[in-house]
Formats: C-alpha cells, structure tokens, sequence
C-alpha cells in the first residue's frame, strides 16, 4: 500500500519533470538544428571573409602566405583605378560593372513589367505563354552564354544567316568587338532574366485589390493613367525585391562572362569578380586578388548596409 | 579477453598491411584533350598497362592550361595530389618552393636523366639538386605551319626574312585566301610576339628581353618595331578571328582556308591526327628570321610528395615518361621532339627530324631560350602581365608602340 500511495505521490511531480524536459527539449530544438548550419555560415562566410581581409594585406602570391606588409596590393588597385588610357584591367572591370550593373537591372524591370502586363490582359494560352519566359531562368549561366556566343558570332550565328538569306550588308560583331562586348553580355543576361523578373510582376499585379482598380475605372481613368498612378507605384514592394534579385546576379555574373566572351578581346568584357579570379589563381597575385575581393565586398556593403538598415527601421516603427 | 585483444590486434596489422600495400594506379591530371594530343597521351597509358598500373585520368580542357593548374591548386591545397599533373615551367618550381613536390633524384641518377635531358630543361625541372619532374618533351614556337596547295597555288616561297613573309601573305591576300590564321587568345597572340621579337631583334635580344627582362631591351627601340611589325601581321587576319581556339585556327590551315599559322609544333598534332603529310599536304618552316634559334616551351610531369604507398607507381610513370622508347613513340605523335638529346630520330617526319637537329644545334650554340608566352622565359605573374599588353595590343586598347613599349615595362615591373 504504502508504495502505491508513494507512487500517487510521485506521479505528478515526474510528470512536471518530465514536462519541463520536454518544454526545454522544446526550447532547445531549433537551436541545436540550426547550430551546424550557424556554424558552417560563421566559418565558410565570415571566417573566410576576414581570411580574405587578411591575406590581402600580405605578399602572398601563388599560395597563401602568413607575413603581413603595407596595403601594397590596395595601391595598386587605386592607381590601376584611375588608368583609363590604355585602360588598365581593373579599370575596365569596374566600368563594365556599372554598364552591365545599370543595363542589366534597368532593361530586366523594364521588359519583365511590359510582359508581365500583356499577360495580365487576361488573354488565352497564358498558360502556355508564362513558362516560355519563364523558361530561360532554369539554364544556366553556362548554357545562356554558350547558345548566346554561337548565336552573335559572326562566322556561326545571326550575321551568317542574314548573309545566307542575301542580307549581306548585315553587320552583327558585337561580341568580337572590344567597345561593345559589354552590351552582348547585358543581351544575354537580359534574355536569361527578364522572364523572372515578368513572373515576379506578374504575382504583384495579381495581388492587386481589384476593388482599387475598378473604383479608378468608374472615376475614368484611361488605361495609361490606371497603371501609371495606381498599379505600378501599388507594386513598389515587387520592384524592390526584383532590384535586390537582380543586383547580386549583377555582382556574382562571372560564369556568363567566362562563357560568352571568354573575357573579350584583350579582356575587354572582364568583371571585378573574372579580375579577382584571374589575379588570384591564374597569375599567383593571391594579395591582388583578395584585395579586389574585399573592395567588392566594402562596395557592396555601402550599398546594401544603408538599405538594410532603413528597412529595419520601417519595421521597427 | 585476452583471445579478443589478439583477434582486434590481428584484425588491425591487416588493416594496416592492407593500407600500406602499393597503390597499382598512376593519377595524372593534364589538358590533353584535343585529337592529337589525347593520342599521344595514350601511348603512355598503354606503356604503363604493360607494366600492371592502371590510369586514372583527370583532364581538365582548355589550351594553355589555365583551367587544369586551378584544378590542380585546389587538389594540392586539399592535401590530396595526384600522382603527377602536366605542368609548365615556373608553376613545378612554384610548388617545389611550396615544398609540394617529390623527390625523384634516386630514379634520375640511376637512369641517367642528368647528361640526357638538355641543360636548359633542367632548369624547370631540378629544384634545389632534387629532381621534381619528368620533362615529357620539347616544344618549340617559332614554326609557320603552311597549307601546301594553297602555297603552290599563289607560287609562295619559303620566306627567309619578315618582308619575304609580309610578300607572301600579300600575295594569299591577293589570291583570296585568309593569309593568317590566328586565333585571338592572349596565349595565341603573345606566343606568335615571341618569334617575332626574336626575328626583329635576334636572339641577343630576345634573351635580354625576355629571359632577362631586361628593362633597357624592353624599352628599346627594337621592341617598339617588334610591336610595329605584329600591328604589320594583324592586318593578315580574318575578323572573325577574335577568341578563337588554336586548333580551330589549325583546322583553317588543313582545310585550305588559311594559308598560314605561327604556332607551336603542337599545331603538327593536329595535322597528323587529319592524316597529313608534312612536305605533301603541309610545310614547316622556322619563322622568318628565326632559323637557327629554337623557343621552348616542354611540358613536364610535376611529381607531387605521395604517401609512400603512392611512390612505386610515380616512379614507374616517371621511368616510363623518360624511356626512349616512349620519348620517341610520344613526340612522334604529339608533334613535339623528345626531351632527352639521345633518342634516334628514325621514327621521326621531315618536321621532326628538323627540330630534333635545331633543338640539338640551339642548344649546342647557346640559343635555346625559353618562351615568355609559355611560361619559360618568366614566372607565371610577369608572363601574364605579357600576355595582357600584347593582347591589348592587338585587340585596339592599346594603339600605339610607344604606348605599347611602355605599358610592357609597367607591367613587368607591377608584376615582379
């Protein structure tokens, strides 16, 4: 007897007991789950990051070496910066980065809102219709430049069938051209990205109270003056998520150049980031290579840091 | 218990033996992936099958290389090399600096590597008195690949100047032909500026240059007529010629499309793996000017430091890689002639057997110099930086000489 009445005593406390280890348990769940991932992040990321730092400050060339110097890679970098004429590798870079950045971005929202409109126009076949734009999205870097170096190319592509079809004055050699290349770049990335950037509009324009848009119509909105005072700024949001998309597939574009143009005549279609891994495993200038790296990275910073934090701040409010 | 400690102590001698038995396998990563290059490659395949190794492959395509040297850096900074990797010049003594290399004078000395190996060769290939590669060949750059009936055609000569070679490809202008194939790479562009800065200045100059990089010939006059006389060159190109593979430009030559290649005689590869005969289909001539002068370039087997378990089978490819019979069997087919000065040149073609006679004369006469372009004539940052100016050069960023002269010296020296 006894023991039963001292097990009736035991029950409810072990079952608290057993309660709080499955609250803690609880507690503690998502946080042992995300500790390998927290911590692959922290190294690989971050670790890597001031790695970077690091070796950017040294005279490592070929392998990576540990003795610090002066910011002797950093000085060059600034001096190669300013060498327009002949323009110096870097320079030409960081000028194609701005062309690509800017056509890139602008051109991708432009032709993705156009699309995503026509299609909104509730027209039949959209579903046929999306996926072809949108198809584009699930090749490659690798694939697009490809296709897209066998199409430009003057002996192969477009410029040799209008020739064949008797359009021979034609002329279409942007891409063994060392002013225009650039733009063969934007071209290609253009056609890789706009059908996204349409499906990302077109989720927006769908999202729309229609009772917005019908209210308007009563008053006699014309169609311009619907979608240029009401539905394009009520998209705000898709525009900012699509520039965010769009800057860092900017940024990290290495492969379409490496692709399409295989750095362009003379390495006139070069990237920061074609320049930092030429520097870095092609030429043994490991310093050169991870400074180029870590100015990327500050460029970055300045811009998405400022966003960040006033989005933050919204939310906070 | 005691019966288990014996059981687990048996069971962990022959796990150990079992570790420490001889790997039967040779890991080797190259670029070889064009037609005649993959089969010459393969004879060394087939020498090795003899002997009970087996070949496990890593090629990585691309040209010149760049792409394979990254995939081999990552390899060796992972601790995990293969057992030899196709490499040129600076990047063996690079890595051997890098203490990554083996040692493999044992294996030198017994086969008497030392006195057969050409002096200049050993160069690359002996670091600190320790042998880290096994030389597989020697390339030299400065050849003009012709297509016979297009030369017969126009009723060409063998140029002995660079005017008698302007001449000529003015006359396969004239007749409609592209007059030179090239393939604009900056590889391709520099590796054609070697031979003719060492036509223009001579070899003196060359060496000065750009085995010296002696700033005062790098700045020189003669340097700026030598870029004056590639702008002279550009003009005989197709415009369609701008990131064109090599052995796509060769391919124009074979086809009759072009009449005219500077190109290593890697470019006989191509031509052989087409079924042509040197002196029937095609020509080879030294570059104009340049005869009795030879620019190398050679590709070595790196032999990386394996596990000792790793070893019997890197010996067995490096003896295997300098046997007579393979340096013949092997250059026969790549192109290239063997790079030891004593393998007989029976089984060679006329293009062979001449270069195995000017690499033996050059280096007799003290002309045998390294290739800038390929990575012999400096290390791997200045021949770069080379490679940028000369690229510009043809390409338009740079337009001038002058410009171009200065911008070489700058560049050496940011990258010294």
């Amino acid at each position: 007897m006894t023991s039963i009445v001292t097990d009736r005593m035991q029950t409810p406390e072990r079952a608290t007991q057993r309660k709080s280890l499955r609250a803690r348990l609880q507690e503690w769940l998502p946080k042992i789950v995300l500790a390998p991932s927290f911590a692959i992040t922290l190294f690989f990321v971050y670790g890597f990051i001031l790695w970077t730092i690091y070796l950017s400050f040294t005279k490592s060339k070929a392998f990576p070496s540990y003795t610090l110097t002066d910011a002797r890679a950093y000085q060059r970098l600034w001096r190669w910066t300013f060498e327009s004429n002949p323009p110096s590798s870097w320079y030409t870079s960081i000028t194609n980065m701005v062309i690509f950045g800017v056509l890139y971005i602008v051109f991708c929202l432009a032709i993705g809102l156009f699309l995503a409109i026509l299609l909104d126009q509730k027209i039949r076949g959209e579903g046929v219709l999306r996926p072809i734009y949108l198809y584009p999205m699930a090749l490659s870097f690798i694939v697009t430049g490809v296709a897209w170096k066998w199409f430009l190319d003057p002996g192969l592509g477009l410029e040799q069938t209008m020739h064949q079809w008797g359009w021979t004055s034609f002329h279409f050699d942007w891409i063994k051209n060392k002013d225009y290349v650039i733009y063969t770049v934007v071209i290609a990335g253009v056609w890789q990205a706009s059908g996204f950037i349409m499906a990302m509009f077109l989720a927006g324009l769908r999202g729309i109270d229609s009772e917005i848009i019908k209210a308007s119509q009563i008053d006699g909105a014309s169609p311009i003056q619907l979608y240029r005072r009401i539905i394009i700024p009520l998209l705000r949001p898709v525009f900012l998520s699509a520039l965010i998309v769009l800057a860092h597939m900017a940024i990290k574009s290495y492969d379409l150049v490496v692709a399409l143009t295989s750095g362009g005549p003379g390495g006139s279609a070069w990237l920061p980031s074609n320049f930092m891994y030429e520097y870095t495993f092609k030429r043994n200038e490991m310093a050169v290579g991870s400074a180029s790296a870590v100015i990327m990275l500050a460029t970055m910073s300045a811009i998405i840091v400022p966003y960040l934090y006033s989005e933050l701040r919204e939310k906070n409010r | 218990m005691r019966k288990i400690l014996m059981a687990s102590a048996i069971l962990a001698a022959t796990a150990l033996s079992a570790h420490a038995e001889d790997v039967k396998e040779v890991q080797m990563l190259h670029w070889w992936t064009s037609g005649g290059e993959a089969a010459a490659l393969n004879v060394l395949k087939q020498d090795l099958a003899k002997e009970g190794y087996t070949w496990k492959d890593v090629p990585v395509a691309g040209g010149g290389g760049d792409a394979a040297m990254t995939a081999l850096k990552a390899m060796v900074a992972a601790g995990n090399p293969p057992t030899a990797s196709q490499m040129l010049g600076y990047t063996v003594l690079d890595y051997a600096e890098a203490g990554k290399m083996g040692d493999l004078t044992e294996t030198a000395v017994a086969e008497g590597w030392d006195k057969a190996v050409p002096a200049a060769l050993q160069k690359f290939s002996v670091y600190n008195g320790k042998w880290v590669a096994a030389p597989v060949n020697v390339h030299s750059v400065n050849w003009l690949w012709i297509n016979k009936a297009v030369m017969d055609k126009i009723g060409g000569t063998e140029p002995k100047n660079f005017d008698e070679f302007v001449a000529l490809l003015d006359k396969a202008k004239a007749a409609g032909v592209t007059p030179l194939a090239l393939g604009g790479q900056n590889w391709q562009e520099a590796t054609m500026f070697d031979s003719i800065v060492l036509s223009t200045g001579g070899p003196e100059f060359y060496k000065k240059a750009f085995n010296d990089l002696d700033e005062d010939a790098l700045k020189s006059d003669t340097m700026k007529k030598s870029f004056d006389n590639l702008a002279k060159l550009k003009d005989y190109v197709d415009p369609n010629f701008s990131g064109r593979d090599w052995n796509l430009a060769t391919a124009m030559v074979i086809k009759g499309d072009a009449l005219v290649q500077v190109m290593g005689d890697w470019a006989k590869g191509e031509f052989k793996a087409a079924n042509k005969e040197p002196g029937v289909d095609f020509l080879c001539y030294r570059f104009p000017g340049t005869d009795g002068s030879v620019i190398y370039n050679s590709d070595m087997f790196g032999m990386f430091d394996v596990p000792e378990n790793q070893k019997a089978a890197q010996i067995a490819l490096a003896k295997a890689t300098l046997s007579k019979s393979f340096q013949s069997a092997f250059n026969v087919v790549k192109g290239s002639v063997p790079a030891r000065t004593d393998v007989p040149d029976t089984a060679f073609d006329a293009c062979g057997k001449k270069g195995i006679a000017d690499l033996k004369a050059a280096n007799d006469g003290g002309t045998l110099f390294g290739s800038l372009a390929q990575g012999y004539g400096a290390p791997p940052a200045v021949a770069n930086a080379y490679k940028d100016v000369v690229s510009k050069f043809v390409h338009g960023q740079i337009t001038t000489s002058d410009e171009a002269v200065n911008q070489l010296v700058q560049a050496i020296n940011d990258a010294k």
